[in-house]
């Protein structure tokens, strides 16, 4: 490593794209300062840094800011000698693009919409495209691990990181709905790397056991308000 | 050219995704073949592919198949890294930039744009088009801020961003007569103007381009299909 790099991460304590960072910049043994923003008051900083988007995670090198987590990945992957994040093959690299890409695009609002619902219809039909989601990455675990314990091949990688942020959501789902998200006889592939990659140096570092709680009062904070109206309107 | 590379590349004459890797691979002088899809009759070889999203583009490298158009064009840049111009800039700060700019106009600009034109409600269009006039002159900040005064998105010469945001030129083109509307308006964002203009008219895009008052006739049948009440058993 070149000198000490400045590195600061805006980031969430509960934003799963924030976790992927923060796995990122572990694997790669570089150091960092992390500031956690109050999403109902975003630091100047923030606002100068990502005025497009004006969320979280932001990465800012040597006062450059880089925004959106795959961006970052990337970018950190691409600067930052060490330990490959991506694959080096162009099709492979295509591959886990195209993984990490699905897990953001379907498989994240999916879940984070039985989190969100306002009602009952509404969740079921989450729960519904959160299962047909996690299926396809069912079969993708098979076509990328090549039978390895990781999506990465034998060692941690890019789609390993993208998922497994997403791993003390789910737990927290399965604690309050008991909806089993990557459940062992449905999905045992996943199930089986569940294990394996939470018993991970890498998500250790970067996911603490209480993340899992805090998710949980976020989900039951969440859903008070609905929950109390649901409950005065059933006492009339 | 590059020998020995197999390249089929199944795609739709009117999808601006499609048109964004006919693009690169022109930009990089690469051959192909080019198989058109009948999308409400998709091949096996199509469904094969693409078994997630069964959609196109997909790209079919010495028969292993890459889908998601800002995958593909990442892929085709990696692979075939010394052949023609490169897409990517080799910084990584700067490819950081351009891979926020390619994912800005996906999940932000053409939604909008989608909404104002197909918006099932007057409403909803409406609101499409507020949310384009934003997205596009936040697009048009881009191109001054970091295009510093060069031609394209890329600088001297036309890469990723451009090629992402070309792959929008026909529909842009068709947009006036369709809708009345030009989204990128010489008055309101006269870099994009003057950037559709000179990107049109480079060489290795003019001839890729599709047949603007073919598409117009295909966007009023789209539209027609859009306010006319479904028919029985008509699949999508």
């Amino acid at each position: 490593m070149a000198g000490k790099e400045d590195l600061k991460l805006l980031g969430l304590p509960l934003s799963p794209f924030v976790v992927s960072v923060r796995m990122a910049l572990n694997m790669k043994g570089v150091s960092y300062e992390y500031v956690d923003e109050d999403l109902n008051n975003k630091s100047e900083l923030l606002l100068k840094s990502n005025p497009v988007h004006k969320k979280v995670p932001v990465l800012i090198h040597n006062g450059k800011p880089i925004c959106e987590s795959l961006v970052i990945l990337q970018y950190v992957d691409e600067l930052f000698a060490g330990r490959s994040i991506l694959p080096t093959d162009p099709y492979e690299r295509a591959t886990a693009r195209f993984w990490a890409a699905f897990a953001g695009d379907k498989l994240f609002p999916a879940w984070y919409g039985v989190v969100t619902a306002q009602a009952e219809e509404e969740r079921a039909e989450k729960v519904k495209e959160t299962l047909a989601a996690i299926e396809h990455m069912e079969v993708a675990f098979a076509k990328c691990s090549g039978g390895n314990a990781f999506f990465g091949g034998d060692s941690i990688g890019y789609v390993d990181v993208v998922l497994g942020s997403f791993l003390f959501w789910f737990e927290a789902v399965r604690r309050v709905d008991g909806l089993e998200i990557i459940n062992a006889s449905k999905t045992p592939l996943l199930a089986a790397w569940a294990e394996r990659f939470g018993g991970s140096v890498e998500a250790k570092e970067a996911v603490p056991v209480t993340k899992a709680d805090l998710a949980v009062q976020y989900i039951s904070k969440f859903r008070a308000p609905a929950a109390a109206a649901a409950k005065l309107a059933s006492s009339e | 050219m590059a020998g020995g590379d197999d390249l089929k590349l199944l795609g739709m004459w009117a999808s601006p995704f499609v048109l964004r890797v006919k693009l690169a691979l022109s930009l990089k002088g690469l051959s192909y073949e080019y198989v058109e899809e009948d999308l409400r009759d998709k091949s096996e070889l199509l469904v094969k592919s693409n078994p997630v999203h069964k959609k196109v583009p997909v790209l079919i490298h010495n028969g292993k198949p890459v889908s998601e158009s800002l995958i593909i064009l990442q892929c085709i840049d990696e692979a075939f890294a010394g052949t023609g111009p490169s897409l990517l800039p080799a910084d990584p700060y700067e490819r950081a930039i351009a891979r926020f700019w390619a994912a800005y106009i996906d999940d932000k600009m053409l939604p909008a744009l989608n909404q104002s034109a197909m918006g099932k409600t007057e409403e909803e269009r409406a609101e499409g088009k507020q949310q384009s006039l934003v997205t596009v002159e936040t697009l048009e900040g881009a191109l001054r801020d970091c295009g510093k005064g060069k031609p394209f998105f890329g600088g001297d010469s036309a890469g990723y961003v451009d090629v992402v945001l070309g792959g929008l030129l026909g529909w842009v083109r068709a947009s006036d007569e369709l809708h009345g509307v030009k989204p990128f308006d010489p008055e309101r964002t006269p870099l994009l103007a003057a950037w559709s203009e000179r990107f049109g008219a480079l060489e290795a895009v003019e001839p890729v381009m599709p047949d603007v008052s073919r598409l117009v006739e295909f966007g009023k049948m789209l539209k027609a299909r859009l306010a006319a009440p479904p028919a029985a058993g008509a699949s999508n």
